[in-house]
């Protein structure tokens, strides 16, 4: 028997993980790389400069785009962190009522949904709204980010309450705090990392999203993702690598403050 | 138990379940307003007359289904089959079949890799899958674009090195939409194998080398047989988005190489045909449903024998 058999070994798998996780940083860390080059081209390598980066801070649209999706994703991630959490306490710890699977059937459907399909179904109805309203404002943008941001912002908060311990709140109502006094004083400070956690994951998929925003905007209103999607038909410079290297790194930040937040919620119960 | 003891508890518990459901209800109304309720609307429209300027006409029509499957001459009335739509169909269903193939031969390993670090490891190279996954969409299609264009770094490096004396058109071909949808979609694969991946009894595969079986046999005969609610899971998470795919056939695709995703876009921007775009969203829908249904029904099944 050779010397070293683990069971756990398959040949060839370590390689090819390996190279997995090469071709997938590849693309990414490129496209930082040229972010940084002095020269027109995307190719070749003419020395290190921060040129491109400053075209960009120059650029009207690009800071308005980026304003707008900032804007979108703040108050679209509030409204849906805020359902998200009322739901989540409405269907977890509970005895199975009825209705309840219908409501994690709502709420998980959006995830289920082809993004074109809602696209072009949001397309049909706010073109109508706009034409009985009148209004043509960021509102549509909001709502409709909002609903496709739920299912996100209500997974991690569902799974904060799960592992949250019932004992305290118990013993909160038997000292005589009232459902409302018991939910503010300790409920909600064990359950705050999951909120927090959701709402970021929330902000990251609404600031993400094209293809929902690229149907229901009205003109003007592009966010930062769309005027990516418009400059990529026509000739890409590197100010679109700087563009896309600071919103790597926002986004980096917040998924990483997430991966902390909703590591191990037990711990810091303890 | 008194009576009026046993309405109390019985009116506590029917307030208990009106105060969930008004808890729910933001989150529930919203939904149903910006993103389930719209469907039934595109349903409505599947059945309505095209308008001349995009929008429909008030009017029950088949026109829009019929369009999904026939064309029908501009001259002489003469109607045949919609081949383009049956091959951007069925080009649609083979690369986001074929994207899921690969995402299996490259996420399977990884996974498994993942899964066997020391328990401390584990999360730091699932935080390495998941950063990529949360990398806007959008940029790693562009990343890839950036790769494998003529000027890009794949034809500069041939081109250097003199393999290749001019650069491979990679770009707008079935080959780019199925190496970026491969390249976006890979994290979705690999998440839920280690999820099962995870829990694997090792103690099952020491077993089957006790018996002589060898590394391939425990591959094939124990580790993948245990481990398939969590293939056939991945492998949905994988195929419904690659098949209504829209931004990645749209960049690295271009004008020639639609998906399904791009044909319903086509019916509503120049096209002008929202019953047609509303007909093919519909069909659209119906097909990622079976692709639930048969996940639904394999994972229970597979639930069950993995039990015994």
């Amino acid at each position: 028997m050779a010397k070293s058999f683990s069971i756990k070994r398959q040949p060839g798998f370590a390689t090819i993980a390996m190279f997995c996780f090469f071709l997938l940083y590849l693309p990414i860390a490129t496209l930082v790389v040229y972010a940084f080059n002095s020269g027109m081209s995307i190719a070749t390598w003419e020395g290190f400069s921060l040129r491109w980066f400053q075209s960009a801070w120059n650029n009207q649209q690009v800071i308005e785009a980026s304003w707008r999706s900032l804007r979108i994703a703040s108050i679209a991630a509030l409204i849906a962190t805020a359902c998200a959490t009322l739901a989540a306490i409405a269907t977890t710890r509970t005895a199975p009522y009825r209705g309840l699977t219908f409501k994690y059937s709502v709420i998980n459907m959006p995830l289920l949904v082809p993004e074109i399909v809602t696209a072009v179904a949001l397309l049909i109805l706010f073109s109508r709204v706009k034409v009985w309203t009148g209004y043509s404002g960021l509102g549509y943008l909001i709502v409709a980010h909002a609903a496709f941001c739920i299912p996100f912002a209500y997974m991690p908060i569902r799974a904060r309450l799960e592992s949250m311990d019932l004992s305290l709140e118990r013993a909160a109502s038997d000292l005589y705090a009232s459902p409302f006094q018991t939910f503010r004083y300790v409920t909600l400070p064990l359950l705050w990392p999951g909120i927090l956690a959701g709402m970021m994951l929330a902000f990251v998929i609404s600031l993400d999203d094209v293809v929902i925003t690229e149907f229901v905007k009205s003109g003007g209103q592009d966010t930062l993702p769309t005027y990516m999607l418009g400059q990529l038909r026509r000739v890409v410079t590197p100010e679109m690598n700087a563009i896309s290297t600071a919103f790597l790194v926002l986004s980096l930040a917040i998924v990483t403050l997430f991966f902390f937040l909703s590591r191990n919620p037990n711990k810091d119960n303890q | 138990m008194t009576l009026s003891a046993q309405d109390a508890t019985e009116q506590r518990q029917k307030k208990h379940v009106r105060d969930r459901w008004m808890l729910s209800a933001p989150a529930l109304l919203l939904i149903l307003a910006a993103s389930v309720g719209p469907l039934l609307i595109v349903l409505v429209y599947s059945f309505l007359a095209p308008g001349n300027y995009g929008d429909v006409k008030w009017e029950f029509s088949t026109e829009g289904w019929f369009n999904v499957l026939f064309t029908r001459d501009i001259f002489d009335d003469t109607v045949s089959l919609a081949d383009a739509h049956f091959s951007i169909f069925w080009r649609s269903v083979k690369l986001a079949f074929a994207t899921t193939v690969f995402c299996l031969i490259f996420g399977f390993p990884t996974a498994y890799f993942i899964a066997t670090r020391a328990p401390h490891n584990r999360s730091l190279w699932l935080f390495l899958i998941t950063i990529p996954f949360w990398t806007n969409m959008l940029i790693r299609t562009f990343a890839i674009q950036e790769v494998i264009r003529s000027e890009g770094i794949i034809n500069t490096l041939l081109l250097k090195i003199g393999i290749i004396s001019a650069p491979i058109q990679m770009m707008f071909t079935d080959f780019a939409i199925m190496l970026g949808m491969t390249y976006v979609f890979l994290p979705l694969m690999v998440l839920p194998l280690y999820a099962s991946l995870e829990k694997l009894d090792f103690r099952l595969i020491e077993a089957g080398y006790d018996l002589y079986a060898s590394r391939f046999g425990v591959l094939w005969r124990i580790i993948i047989p245990l481990v398939k609610p969590g293939i056939i899971a991945g492998s949905i998470l994988v195929f419904v988005p690659a098949l209504s795919s829209y931004v990645v056939p749209r960049v690295l695709g271009g004008g020639k190489n639609l998906m399904v995703g791009n044909l319903i876009e086509l019916q509503f921007g120049q096209g002008r045909n929202w019953p047609l775009g509303a007909a093919l969203s519909v069909t659209l829908v119906i097909i990622v449903l079976f692709a639930m249904l048969y996940y639904v029904r394999n994972a229970s099944k597979s639930g069950g024998s993995a039990h015994g």
